[in-house]
């Protein structure tokens, strides 16, 4: 119970306020994951936080040859997400578009390679495995601030148009027959998706944001009959895997992203296994 | 008894997907009260009339007019029940939850709450025992049959009240069983509403329909009593064996004849 110790020590301020971190993601994790399994777009969410790394190395670059102090490398982060999100289901849904499976492939591979292409345009040595991978133990009080955020516009808005996202998720035909708007509410989805992607990346990383995003949520499905009781359990496997790889990664002192993935996977494979 | 204006009206209707026509030279009318099936091969553009009919797609040359108006202003009054597998089985809701989309369009409008009102669970619960799935709301949609399913989403197309219901293929993928009450379902709910099938199984649709619209690229009416192995064969291009069902037919209406365009055989009532 070393790590549960360390979380005690009045020295470790910065440890209480990763896991408070993880905690607050969980939430995000536990319902958006909820509607990427449940609308089955986890490939999508993938391309997303991939595509990410174009924004970040497009920020760095711009930052060091135009010298703008303030630009952190994440600020290009949310347009990417955006704009990959918006060119996937502008371009890649409805007859007469293109396959969407296609468009996924492409913003992924693009979008890191766009990535790559700028940090080698940037002089000077720059090292994106933080953001590949991330590290929940370098999170500030401000991605704190920001989760929490993040976390009350997202209940507030599944609270509110729950029946409507359902709705949409389950039959968007006859959602948009019952005169829904569907095109808007599917593009908030995915946007929604793509600013909470941008803030997770600092626990996991691009490469397995993709991974905390289906694997709980994943895992609350074998159990759930109602989206409302996939998202609560989500959120609880998500802690929960959050927490064990926090405290086995800082007793062996691995890194913490991997190790959150891998528990996030025994929880899921175990049942699955034996189900 | 003046004849009512019709609730489908379709004139010189033509759609085609990019270069490749579909529909050519379409002309029905579906009057008030009436069960008709839209029968015809895969690809000969049954599931695109529907679609046309809902205002999904958009017509390419002619007119439609469902209720008098163009099909999207019209989709208040209309259920449609799809194919139960095109929606994902595993998709965690509840049947009641199902039946309630049919009423969508009055979910809550204010700004912290999107719920139902109250008066639609009731709504959801009568229409559930008029498909015979009384006590089935608390379950779980993935649990159920095909047949079960099939039964949920006409009771999900009823819940909105119309005057027209629009099903597509309502026998795939079901039992011999679920057939049987299905046939029986239909025929009940036909004393309130006009109803519009699509189907490729006209042993199914001979047993209860009254008028029969066949469609691979144009469109030609059959009154059931009229089906045989010849007519078959025109529609699907090969032999079929056919029980035949017979119905108590009186002739009234339309018997317009167009040998360019549609072949409209006489509108039979029962």
């Amino acid at each position: 119970m070393d790590f549960f110790t360390a979380l005690s020590n009045p020295e470790n301020a910065f440890l209480r306020q990763s896991l408070l971190v993880g905690l607050f993601s969980s939430i995000t994790f536990g319902i958006i994951g909820t509607y990427v399994i449940s609308r089955r777009i986890s490939y999508l969410a993938g391309a997303v936080s991939h595509s990410v790394l174009g924004g970040i190395g497009g920020a760095l670059w711009l930052k060091t040859i135009f010298r703008i102090e303030w630009l952190d490398p994440l600020y290009g982060a949310l347009p990417a997400a955006l704009i990959s999100a918006f060119i996937i289901s502008r371009f890649g849904r409805g007859p007469g578009k293109q396959r969407e499976d296609t468009m996924i492939g492409a913003t992924w591979a693009i979008g890191m390679a766009l990535g790559i292409i700028f940090v080698d345009m940037t002089p000077g040595y720059f090292d994106i495995t933080s953001y590949l991978f991330g590290d929940i133990l370098l999170v500030s009080s401000r991605d704190l601030l920001l989760i929490i955020v993040l976390d009350l516009i997202i209940i507030l808005f599944v609270g509110r148009f729950y029946y409507t996202l359902m709705a949409i998720c389950f039959d968007e035909e006859f959602a948009r027959l019952r005169g829904l708007k569907v095109d808007l509410f599917y593009q908030l989805l995915l946007g929604l998706t793509a600013v909470s992607v941008v803030l997770l990346i600092r626990i996991v990383g691009i490469v397995m944001v993709i991974a905390m995003l289906t694997l709980p949520a994943a895992t609350a499905a074998l159990y759930s009959k109602t989206l409302f009781r996939m998202m609560l359990l989500a959120t609880l496997f998500s802690a929960i895997a959050i927490i064990c790889g926090m405290s086995i990664s800082y007793c062996a002192n691995l890194a913490s992203g991997p190790v959150i993935i891998v528990s996030a996977g025994i929880i899921y494979f175990l049942p699955a296994a034996f189900k | 008894m003046s004849p009512a204006p019709p609730i489908i009206k379709i004139d010189k209707l033509y759609f085609a997907y990019q270069d490749n026509p579909v529909l050519e030279n379409v002309n029905l009318e579906i009057e008030k009260g009436e069960l008709a099936s839209i029968v015809g091969p895969n690809g000969g553009g049954k599931t695109t009339l529907l679609k046309l009919i809902l205002g999904l797609l958009k017509p390419a040359g002619g007119t439609l007019e469902v209720f008098g108006r163009a099909p999207e202003k019209a989709r208040r009054k209309i259920g449609y029940m799809p194919q139960h597998a095109q929606l994902d089985p595993q998709f965690p809701i509840s049947v009641l939850d199902v039946v309630l989309m049919g009423r969508l369009d009055q979910c809550g409008k204010g700004l912290f709450s999107g719920n139902y009102p109250r008066s639609a669970a009731n709504i959801a619960g009568e229409v559930l025992a008029e498909v015979g799935l009384e006590g089935s709301a608390r379950k779980s949609f993935n649990e159920l049959s095909g047949g079960q399913r099939q039964r949920v989403l006409i009771a999900r197309a009823l819940c909105s009240e119309p005057e027209l219901l629009l099903l597509d293929e309502p026998t795939a993928n079901i039992d011999p069983c679920s057939e049987e009450n299905l046939y029986q379902t239909l025929t009940k709910l036909n004393r309130k509403m006009t109803i519009l099938l699509v189907s490729h199984d006209l042993g199914f649709v001979s047993q209860i329909v009254k008028s029969v619209i066949c469609v691979n690229r144009q469109v030609v009416i059959h009154p059931t009593s009229e089906i045989n192995g010849n007519i078959i064969k025109e529609i699907y291009g090969g032999n079929f064996n056919l029980i035949r069902h017979d119905h108590r037919c009186d002739q009234t209406g339309h018997s317009h004849y167009d040998h360019f365009s549609v072949n409209r055989g006489n509108r039979l009532m029962d």
